[in-house]
This record gives C-alpha cells, structure tokens and sequence, in this order.
C-alpha cells in the first residue's frame, strides 16, 4: 500500500471504473503505432528489445556521437552533463551525482539514451548502439571490465551501485509533523544580523537598459545604411523560400551552431559567413585534428563541399568531431546551403 | 511624438531614485509648490492623435513595460535549448500570469507541433488503447481551474546562502494560469480501466512529443483525482513555450511532471524509474540518502515588493508590502509578514481567500518609517502546514537537495528604499 493514498473521492471510484461513460471518441490504436511510440524500459529490463551491444564497440559509438558533450570518457564538456566519475560523494560538501555514482537504475540510461539522444538528433540509434554506449558508460564508471557486454538477457543481473541509495519522500513525518500549530508572533527572537549577503557573490544577471539599446541599434544602423542596402541586394539574389525552407533544415544544427548577429561558439563553431570561407577559420573555437588537416589541404567551403560534408559528414572527413548523421534529401541539402549563404560575414 | 523618451522609462526612474533619491520630488506632486507643467501646459497626447485600431493586431504591452520580462541565468545550464528562465514577479501584481512573461523550462527545446499534427496514445493496461486528435479533445466536457505550476528547483540556488539578488531570480520559476482542459479521469476512462484491475496500485507514464519526452510515473489516484489534459491558458491557446497545442497539468506537483506537448498516456502496474524521477527531481539529504517521488510542493512564500528589483522611490509614510503565497497540498489560510527579520510578526490581508493549488496574493499596507527593514513573510495553508525557515530545512535536509526549497525568504531594505537579498541570524 503506497502511503500517499488517503481517502478521497478519487479512492471511492478506484474500484469501480466499469461506471464510466463512453463518448465514443477517439479511435483504436494500431499495434504498430503503439510499439512505436511505447519505447519505455521498466527497471526489470521490460520493454527492452532484443540486441547486445560491448565496451569497445560502445567506446567508438560514445566517441562519435556522444563525447562532443559528455566528453571522451564520459567526464562532461563545460557545463554538460557528466556521466561518470563521483564514487562515494553523494555525502561529500559537494556530491558529484553520475550515472555510475547516482542512478539506481541501469534501464534509466538504457531508456534515456534510446528515446532522447543524442542531443539534437534522438531517436537515431539503432538497439544495438543503445547497449554498446550503455556498456562504455558503465565502463567509463569503473563498474565493468573492457570484456563486457551488454544485452537483454543480462540486463537484469546488472545491479547498480546506488540502487539502495533512495527513500521515498517521508515529509509529511520529518518536516510537516514538527512544523504545524500557531506560528510565534512577538519576541521570536532577540537577535537579527546579517550573516549572508547576495551582493558579495554578485553572481546575479545585470537588467539591461532595454529600450536604450534599441535606440542605440537604429541609430547604428540608419548610419549604417549604405551597407546595409548592398547585403539586401546579395539577399535578394537568392531564392528567399528557399532559405526560408533552410532555416526549418537549420533546427537540426541548432543544438550546437549559431548563426547571424550575436552568434557564439557552442560545441559547433560559429557559422556566419561559412559559405565562400576557407574551413577552420572562427576564432576561438577548437576544430577537430581531420579538419585542421583537410584546412591546411586548402579545404574551402562553398555549396559543393558543404553539400557533399552534410550528406555524409563521416564520410567526407573521417574522425570529424561533429556528431551529426548527415542529410538525405537533396532538397534540405540545397535549402541548408541557401539559409548558410544568407549569412554574408560581417 | 506621443512617446515619452527612454530616460524616463519607469525602469530608469528606479534606478535614478533608489540611487540617489531624486526621484522623491517626482513621486510626490501632492507637495509641489510651482505649477507642474504636466497639468499646466497642453501634452502632445492631450492634443494629437493616438495609434489607431490594429496597429497591433495583437498586442504586447507599451514599450515603457518593455523591462517586464522573463530572464535567464546564463551561468546555470549548458545551453539555452535545455534550461530554464524567470517570471518576472517582482513586478506583477494579482495572481494571474500573463503566459508571454511566465518562465519557461525545456529539455531539448520549445517544439512547434501543429494541432492537425498533433496526436495523443492512451495504451497499456486499458481496455482499448486509443489515438485522441485535437479536435476529438476538444469534444469531450471540459472545465476551468486556476494552478500554479513551480519548478521543484525554484529558489534551489539558495540552499547553501543568498544568491541571486531579485525575486524573480530566487522565486521565479513560478506561474499560475487559468486552464482550459478535459479531465485525464474522462480520458482514461473512455480507454477503460478494467483492464488494469485493481487501481491502487496502478500507475500512469506521461511523455512528451519533444525530443526530451520528459516521461514522469504518476499514481493512478493523482491521475484519476484532479490532473487535467489542458489545451488553454488564460483563456487563449496555450503558448508554444508552455506545451502548445496540449500539455498536462498536474495541481500542486512540481512542475517538471506538467508534461508538455503530451503524447502518450499509459496506463502501468509501476513506475518507469525514467531520468526525470530518479537522476533529476530526487533530493540528496545530508548523508547521501535521497528522497525520490517528492510530488507536492510545499506552502511556501515571497514578497515581490518591495524586493531587490522593486526598490521603494517614494521615500517614508504610507507603504504598500505585497507578495505571494501558495501551497501544494491545498489552500493558504494565512500569510504573516515580519520587518525585523523574524523578531515580530504582523497578519497580513489576503486579496482574496486562497484556493486551492493556486497563487494566494498578500498585502501588507504600512506605513514606513524610513528605518532599514529585514522583511519577511510566512505562509500557512489549510493543513497547518507553517512555512519553515532556511534553518529548519537545513536541520532535516542539509544544503544538497537542490529541489523543493520553501524556506522564508529575506530581504534588507535600506533607508535608501534600495533591498538585497540576504540571510539573516
């Protein structure tokens, strides 16, 4: 009996749902819908399909599609999560909460990984790269030597290393039961002195002067103005629904390039003014050794390559960093080429 | 020219005068003793022709609101597409939020999901699994109930000291809206549940149509007593940020189980154990134990004005002292404000009485003396349920738990009119 049931009018119809009333609404889900969508892997490894999947099979898939975030052994890029690591922390000042040290349940990652990831392009892994990264992972956490493979026969005898590190919630005793009753209105206390202030961390955003900008910019660019009319022309040249269909294709590249004004370095480099560059160029931003190499080969970016590069970014530069399957519709390829070349450099 | 210039935009009025206290005289024309010229001479919107109709066919407020937004804090999170932004509450008043300014939180992004596209599967233990359209939702009785809807992590980055200087940084991740939607009750029951048998311990899996899914388990009681398939807010369409075209709305449980752009429903004899259940949305106590299926979110409140955003400009004498209240587990009966950090206590007045699993909007009207205040509110809800400090929280959880922090917030006021956000003794 779960402790949160508590007599209410939603108990008194529990046992007795034959009362509802049908509206005839609706209609009956197909098997094949519900097996596509039903992808869910309970802790006891239900729901999980057939596959396997080892370590150094699931090291070059984790490398290739994961490590661009997660890093190369699971240990996280910048502020993106990490994966491993944390062992006996959890008590610690500062508890570093993995997979390997947190996680009670190995079907979490084997359910997450399927149905979310890779970031920007989930639902993209066949089953038996599911394992192989789930396998790597577990690796990466010192929780399994490089023989080990993963599969749904062994599933469930993985047990993971926090799996008893849980209670369920147990407010209602530890907190509620001692803070009920009529509150202290007067002399509560004899004493109130700061012991902590915000502005010394001065960690908090600083509201900007909003509309002021906005007056800044339009000046800008009214004397801008010459300028600005030669890039409308360039514009114009160009089949506008086209890069408006470019832009819909872009999504894709969003979770790791920027593009336009105020566009940032992520975990893709900047891509204003890529059309017509020499490759490996944006400041500030970390290539990959394969496209430093085909660079200094005077690889230069123009429609050709970049379509050839985004059908089959694996195949056109072998160990690319970019962690992206490619684009298979013509279509998309010349619309992405037209939303990229709307983007002159500055 | 009917529009005043950006100096004068109410933002930099603040600033002016909590900085300096120039803007006193300005705030107080009743003293003036020269003619204002405001009164005296003829204004060019006096005069002059206003915007005619559908100029802005629809309309966002007047650009001298345009510092009324949400924000992020950049440092937080890896990227834009997975993380979270503020309602701006420091200066909203009422309880309603306006959906263009209620915080956002996505896990891989704000999707565009059209409502012919739109899809939603009820399957597992059901008597027949069923595929719902839009249109087919919007057939069955719906109804109308206001709920907030807070992250578990609001004011999470509190736990270890004062962090973020403003309300809306510290208690944010917070909005309440009137929905529109079917009961999931109907729903479930127009798939039927003997199929599933006895309900006690059933549970449901909600997920979304985004790439996150964000799949939470929810108990078969909450899904079948007052969660809601919702498709409007505040009367209009639901907004692309907040789950457009149906999202689930959860009352009084933490946020991250309001499943957006929602696409499947099933019906299960456990939970799934999903990310969002056991790596997120669990709280780590103090010896490394956490606390896994925290739902409810705790009574809890803040003044948002005056606060470190709403500085007071108007100098001593009558003060209005405003915030809000709400609880999880029902209606606040009570909200207490104290302007010596804790030592004294007054009642304060309750715009409306509380409803349950809703904003509660509080008044203090006082009259300042001038002096430096450690202000201070406290909620209590129908259950007796007293809002705890930072202390007692700490006491039971330690500084870990990121998640449900309803401890009573402090801010110092300055002679100046100027607040921060502090921890006091």
């Amino acid at each position: 009996m779960l402790k949160f049931l508590k007599i209410s009018t939603a108990l008194v119809l529990l046992g007795s749902p034959a009362l509802a009333e049908n509206f005839g609404l609706g209609r009956v889900a197909l098997p094949e819908e519900i097996a596509a969508w039903d992808l869910d892997v309970r802790p006891d490894g239900t729901g999980l399909p057939a596959g396997s999947g080892d370590v150094l099979t699931g090291e070059e898939v984790f490398a290739d599609k994961c490590a661009v975030c997660h890093g190369d052994f699971a240990e996280g890029v910048d502020n993106w999560p990490k994966l491993a690591g944390g062992a006996d922390t959890l008590a610690d000042e500062d508890p570093l909460k993995t997979v390997g040290s947190y996680w009670p349940y190995l079907s979490t990652t084997w359910d997450y990984v399927n149905r979310s990831m890779p970031f920007g392009d989930a639902q993209s892994l066949a089953p038996d790269e599911v394992y192989a990264i789930v396998a790597y992972i577990l690796y990466s956490n010192d929780l399994v030597d490089e023989e080990f493979v993963l599969s749904d026969e062994t599933f469930a005898d993985f047990e993971m290393p926090n799996a008893d590190g849980f209670i369920l919630d147990n407010r209602l005793e530890s907190e509620h039961a001692l803070w009920v009753g009529e509150p202290c209105m007067e002399n509560c206390k004899t004493d109130v002195s700061v012991t902590m202030r915000a502005m010394v961390l001065d960690v908090t955003p600083q509201e900007e002067a909003s509309s002021t900008e906005t007056e800044e910019v339009q000046v800008a660019a009214t004397e801008d103005a010459p300028a600005k009319e030669a890039k409308v022309e360039e514009v114009a040249a160009i089949d506008p629904e086209l890069i408006k269909a470019g832009e819909k294709v872009f999504k894709k590249c969003k979770a790791c390039h920027q593009i336009g004004e105020n566009a940032k370095n992520r975990s893709g480099p900047i891509l204003t003014g890529i059309v017509g560059s020499a490759a490996g160029q944006v400041e500030g931003f970390k290539y990959s050794k394969p496209l430093m190499a085909m660079a200094e080969d005077g690889l230069v970016w123009d429609e050709a390559s970049l379509q050839e590069f985004l059908a089959k970014p694996k195949a056109f530069m072998k160990g690319t960093k970019m962690s992206f399957a490619g684009l298979k519709k013509d279509a998309d390829l010349a619309a992405i080429t037209a939303y990229l070349g709307s983007f002159p450099k500055e | 020219m009917s529009k005043s210039n950006p100096s004068t935009s109410r933002r930099a009025f603040l600033k002016g005068a909590a900085a300096s206290g120039a803007g006193l005289a300005a705030a107080t024309a009743a003293t003036a003793n020269t003619p204002d010229p405001l009164i005296t001479e003829v204004q060019p919107w006096a005069s002059g022709l206003g915007d005619g109709v559908d100029v802005s066919p629809y309309g966002l407020p007047i650009s001298f609101e345009d510092d009324v937004i949400r924000r992020n804090v950049e440092w937080l999170t890896a990227d834009t597409i997975s993380s979270i932004n503020f309602t701006p509450i420091h200066a909203l008043d009422g309880t309603i939020t306006p959906q263009g300014c209620a915080f956002e939180r996505h896990h891989s992004g704000a999707i565009e999901l059209r409502k012919e596209d739109y899809r939603l599967m009820i399957n597992g233990l059901v008597d027949r699994p069923l595929v719902f359209s839009y249109a087919d939702l919007e057939r069955f009785p719906r109804e109308n109930h206001v709920y907030f809807c807070e992250c578990a992590a609001n004011t999470g980055m509190e736990w270890a000291g004062a962090q973020l200087n403003g309300a809306q940084f510290t208690h944010g991740m917070i909005h309440n809206m009137e929905y529109t939607g079917v009961p999931l009750r109907t729903l479930l029951e127009e798939a039927g549940l003997d199929a599933a048998g006895e309900l006690k311990d059933k549970w449901i899996y909600v997920e979304g149509a985004d790439a996150s899914s964000n799949g939470r388990s929810i108990p078969m009681e909450k899904a079948l007593d007052d969660v809601l398939i919702a498709f409007k807010a505040n009367g209009e369409a639901l907004r692309k940020e907040h789950g457009y075209p149906v999202r689930l709305v959860v009352p009084g449980w933490e946020g991250n189980m309001w499943v957006k752009w929602i696409r499947r429903i099933e019906v299960m004899d456990g939970p799934v154990e999903s990310r969002e259940e056991t790596s997120k949305y669990t709280d780590v106590l103090e010896n490394g134990i956490a606390r896994k299926w925290t739902w409810e979110m705790d009574a809890k409140s803040v003044v948002t004005s005056p606060s470190p955003q709403a500085p007071i400009t108007h100098g001593k004498g009558p003060l209005v002292i405003t915030g809000l209240a709400w609880s999880g587990r029902g209606a606040i009966t009570r909200v207490d404000v104290s302007k010596d950090g804790g030592m004294t206590w007054e009642t304060a007045r309750l715009a409306k009485p509380g409803e349950k699993m809703a904003l509660t909007r509080f008044y203090l009207d006082t009259d300042w003396d001038g002096e430096e205040m450690f202000l201070q509110s406290r909620a209590i809800d129908e259950t007796g349920y007293v809002q705890p400090t930072k202390t007692q929280l700490r006491e039971v959880r330690g500084l870990n738990s990121i998640y449900h922090n309803n401890c009573i917030q402090t801010w110092w006021v300055r002679p100046n009119g100027e607040a921060e956000n502090v921890e006091v003794s």
